[in-house]
């Protein structure tokens, strides 16, 4: 798994690519954590539209970044969830509390 | 009821066999060609017993994890074993959300995901001894196929 990290303005932008396990998890954890640490940035949109596996630690991994984020007082949304993952997603109940947009353009206009 | 095929597996108990682990496992079903969705419920599956294993089984120490994987007609049974610490309350462990680590960032997910992506997962674990997890799952397009004449 590897992770394209972009800021614009103050959201993060991340783009995951490949199989997001408890193996690949700790790597993106440490990356995205790395990153808000030391820019401006407020917000995170995460992009799925590369991922082609995900099972629960991935879910950990999420759940774990929008626990920060709030406590910052920063929004974050979720994009380009393919059919290969979007079971995962239904089943976490993660869609009830940040929204999940088709385009990473769509989830910026929108944050 | 038979199985047509049996595959035996042991491997370290490191995070990087998880991918390997559920690569095998859907390369091994694939010989009775279930579909892509089906694959895919597999594949989450067993990284969710193999993960299971590596980090609360043993946590993260060095061990074996034995894999048994028996094809039938239509279905697929599924063992995932560790001689770790065992599960204490096996009931709880099954909860959805319920986590022993919330300082890893576990979500608590992985015996819900395994029970909805299988049609069927037992747990049998003794403290100090271990833990297997076996899942069965029937695959309706090889079964609706099966009976097209």
């Amino acid at each position: 798994m590897n992770i394209k990290l972009t800021n614009r303005g103050n959201t993060l932008v991340a783009v995951l690519n490949g199989e997001l396990d408890h193996h690949t998890a700790e790597y993106i954890r440490q990356k995205l954590d790395a990153e808000m640490m030391k820019s401006t940035t407020k917000n995170m949109v995460l992009d799925f539209s590369k991922v082609t596996f995900m099972d629960s630690s991935g879910i950990g991994v999420i759940m774990g970044r929008y626990k920060n984020i709030r406590k910052l007082n920063g929004k974050m949304s979720l994009a380009g969830i393919n059919d290969k993952i979007k079971r995962i997603f239904e089943m976490s109940g993660l869609l009830k509390l940040m929204p999940a947009y088709d385009s990473i353009d769509e989830a910026i206009n929108k944050m | 009821m038979n199985p047509i095929n049996e595959v035996r597996l042991e491997f370290v108990s490191k995070s990087s066999n998880e991918s390997f682990a559920r690569v095998v496992a859907a390369a091994f079903v694939s010989q009775i060609d279930p579909n892509l969705e089906e694959l895919a419920d597999v594949k989450t599956a067993v990284s969710e017993a193999v993960t299971n294993a590596i980090i609360h089984g043993y946590e993260n120490e060095p061990g074996f994890v034995k894999m048994t994987l028996k094809l039938y007609e239509d279905a697929v049974e599924i063992s995932v074993t560790d001689e770790g610490k065992g599960i204490e309350d096996i009931e709880k462990a099954r909860q959805p959300m319920y986590t022993s680590r919330p300082d890893m960032e576990r979500s608590g997910m992985g015996f819900t995901v395994m029970e909805s992506f299988m049609d069927r997962v037992d747990v049998v674990s003794e403290v100090g001894k271990g833990t297997t997890v076996t899942m069965f799952k029937t695959f309706n397009s090889v079964r609706g196929r099966k009976n097209t004449p």
